[in-house]
């Protein structure tokens, strides 16, 4: 290719990833770049693949709860939540009321812990020298406390069971929610403060990787990344699931659909949470936490197929189960947002800088254990 | 020159050499206790009292390690880099003076000098960007050259102002000048100007977009390891060790303050008041790099371009002015910020012009039931 004054010049090819500080796991990013100019960008997927969904057909409903856990490994209890709440619809059982505001309770803690994840790993993207990531994982270290006082587990809780939750939970669970709540809310206006309204953050981040609203719809976007492109779409509130059409929450939209907006959306997410957890907790009733039907022995769903869909912190996160009615399912079929999301990458890196690729992708906050299943 | 000579040459430089070290093994310690309480964390506790043994175990660590060569690099390219840049690093040294008497050599155009070295490390970031054969490297070091040579500009015209004010280039002479009152208050935008240049020149945030982590994972050095990788880390804080001194000598007096008349005890106290003036600026340096994002190489090379080098001149002509027609002290002073508050009003304007604060928007949703 020639150049402006007949120079000769060449496109290199960039290979960003498997093995680069942020692509947030193992995910790689052909870039052709022209300069500090990205020309395109290919996206190469499949590093982590486990082969979870053909797995799925050669465990019972039980383990399978555990190959959910390994998903998107920063949210788990939402996707326990998904197979389960597809396996109890084959079954046409509904689990008792206090262990849906559990659940619920657990989910909306998993989205602040998720995103709290993200500002770190986003802070850390844009530049600042791990500062963001020490405020993000201070607020999810007492989430984490709670997960595990509750399910026994800091990750991989395998918690939500067909049927309700496995135990009970500890005494001091709703005052205890309560403070780590009121200590979110001051952490969330300090990470605000890091970073939100920082000049150079704004700098970085407005009117980079702009997504249209229609863009966001063609590709198949979900969750922060399709809200912040401005379109209203939230599961909880579309088709609501557990307890959700008991509580009053703001939908958080952003305008322009670029990066800052997709990082505003999920700060103001967590407030939203907090705000779902506090009319949960007052909600919460006694009772029972499980109907019995995994008690003893296995879970068998009888013949037929079962499609649900819920908000994750990530997106709208869907499982397909077709089940013959044996002590294993037929088909796992899983719609992973992070997957979905990424597909907007190429159209939004194109033509931008080699560091707001960077910066893009963190936007998008993919997690690669769901991209590659 | 005989024998004797030669022997106290070699062994002045590597008593030099060895207090440049202990500066810089002590300035990683204190940056990242410095840093870890930023964040909330203790920073190293586990090596020796509070850690303090951390950079010497770092040392040992990056002593032992292998050296590796990427096979297709420029052999030669690849093992001069590392020197090229710890070299001018070291040579800057000669000439700063620590008290009013203690100096290696003192220059008379030794603000000159040091400039002078300084501007050779771009070749060696280039090199080692070069050399490596690595992508990486090579978007590294040419994202270097572009920023080096760019911030180079702002920090000489910047500290211009202070030369023609003291009517000297040398530093001694130039401490000696801020008897009455320092610089800082004279030339407030030559003293933004030269903190900001600074840091974009040692590649500190938020200018470390050669050596970006998250961009291009160590830029330069990304092929380097062990002994000649610590070269280049060394060469970078000796250097920001410099730009601090050299900030502490031209803006804030040096080393005045009330210290003994004579002797011994008066260069004591005469480094101790540099040092904690010193310490002072490193610790904002350290301050700003945990809080600040990174720019982008395009906002980069605007802020020096469009911003720092017209706010230069303007500083250099306001100050030949003041110079010229002999107004009063103060008058530089009030000029000074004048010209600090119209280039921030003009940015601002000019920012809420093109791209205003974002706008926002939210749905209600109530049990269930979106209600706008």
């Amino acid at each position: 290719m020639a150049g402006e004054r007949g120079v000769e010049t060449v496109d290199m090819l960039l290979n960003m990833g498997p093995q680069h500080p942020s692509t947030h796991g193992v995910f790689r990013m052909i870039l052709k770049v022209d300069g500090e100019r990205v020309e395109d960008a290919e996206a190469v997927v499949g590093y982590l693949h486990r082969g979870s969904e053909k797995l799925c057909e050669r465990e019972n409903y039980r383990q399978i709860i555990t190959l959910f856990d390994r998903l998107d490994y920063i949210s788990n209890f939402n996707n326990e939540l998904v197979f389960c709440l597809a396996a109890e619809k084959l079954m046409g059982i509904e689990a008792p009321e206090r262990a849906q505001y559990i659940r619920t309770i657990m989910c909306e803690l998993n989205r602040i812990s998720s995103h709290m994840m993200f500002y770190g790993a986003y802070g850390t993207d844009v530049g600042v020298f791990a500062t963001a990531f020490m405020y993000g994982f201070r607020e999810r270290e007492v989430i984490q406390q709670v997960f595990e006082a509750v399910s026994g587990a800091r990750m991989m809780h395998s918690y939500i069971r067909v049927g309700g939750v496995a135990q009970e939970v500890p005494a001091d669970f709703v005052p205890r929610v309560r403070a780590v709540l009121s200590g979110l809310k001051r952490g969330i206006e300090e990470c605000d403060r890091l970073l939100t309204r920082n000049e150079i953050f704004l700098g970085r981040t407005r009117g980079i990787g702009v997504l249209s609203a229609q863009d966001a719809i063609d590709y198949g976007c979900s969750g922060p990344v399709l809200r912040a492109s401005g379109v209203p779409l939230d599961v909880r509130a579309a088709e609501p699931y557990l307890v959700y059409d008991r509580f009053t929450f703001d939908i958080p939209l952003g305008k322009s659909g670029d990066c800052w907006d997709r990082y505003w959306v999920r700060m103001e997410e967590m407030r939203q949470s907090i705000s779902i957890i506090e009319q949960a907790l007052t909600q919460m009733p006694e009772g029972a936490i499980q109907t019995p039907v995994a008690k003893f022995g296995f879970v068998k769903p009888p013949k037929g197929d079962a499609y649900v869909r819920a908000e994750n912190p990530r997106g709208d996160f869907g499982v397909y189960l077709v089940s013959e009615g044996k002590e294993t399912p037929y088909r796992v079929k899983i719609r992973a947002p992070s997957f979905c999301n990424l597909m907007a990458l190429r159209q939004m890196v194109r033509g931008s800088y080699l560091a707001d690729a960077v910066v893009i992708l963190g936007s998008l906050d993919i997690v690669l254990g769901e991209v590659d299943r | 020159m005989s024998w004797t000579d030669l022997g106290w040459i070699v062994l002045s430089v590597a008593i030099f050499i060895g207090f440049i070290t202990v500066v810089v093994l002590a300035l990683t310690y204190a940056e990242r206790k410095l840093i870890a309480r930023v964040q909330q964390r203790i920073g190293p506790m586990r090596t020796g009292p509070f850690g303090l043994l951390q950079p010497v175990a770092d040392a040992i660590k990056l002593l032992a390690k292998e050296d590796l060569t990427p096979g297709r690099s420029d052999k030669a390219t690849f093992w001069i880099a590392p020197v090229v840049v710890f070299v001018p690093a070291f040579v800057a040294w000669v000439t700063i003076p620590f008290t009013r008497d203690i100096a290696i050599r003192n220059l008379e155009f030794g603000i000159l000098f040091i400039m002078a070295v300084s501007g050779v490390s771009v070749a060696g970031v280039l090199m080692a960007g070069f050399g490596s054969f690595n992508k990486y490297a090579a978007l590294g070091g040419l994202r270097a050259a572009a920023q080096l040579m760019s911030y180079e500009l702002p920090l000489v015209v910047g500290v211009l102002g202070v030369v023609m004010i003291a009517g000297s280039m040398d530093l001694r002479v130039i401490v000696a000048e801020q008897d009455a009152v320092w610089y800082i208050a004279l030339q407030p935008v030559a003293f933004l100007l030269f903190i900001i240049a600074g840091l974009a020149e040692v590649m500190r945030p938020p200018f470390d977009i050669p050596v970006a982590e998250s961009e291009v994972a160590g830029g330069p050095f990304i092929e380097y390891s062990g002994m000649h990788w610590s070269m280049f880390s060394l060469a970078e804080y000796a250097n920001t060790f410099a730009v601090a001194v050299l900030a502490a000598l031209l803006f804030l007096g040096g080393w005045r303050g009330p210290a003994p008349e004579s002797g011994w005890a008066q260069d004591m106290v005469q480094a101790l008041w540099l040092l904690v003036k010193v310490s002072g600026m490193l610790a904002a340096m350290f301050w700003l790099r945990t809080t600040i994002p990174r720019l982008r190489i395009d906002q980069l090379m605007a802020v020096a371009w469009k911003g720092l080098l017209p706010v230069a001149f303007l500083n250099v002509l306001l100050t030949a002015f003041y110079l010229y027609y002999g107004w009063p002290a103060w008058t530089i002073t009030a000029m000074s910020c004048g010209v600090m508050g119209g280039a921030v009003a003009l940015y601002y304007r000019r920012r809420s012009a093109r791209r205003g604060m974002p706008e926002t928007a939210r749905v209600r949703v109530e049990r269930g039931r979106v209600v706008g």
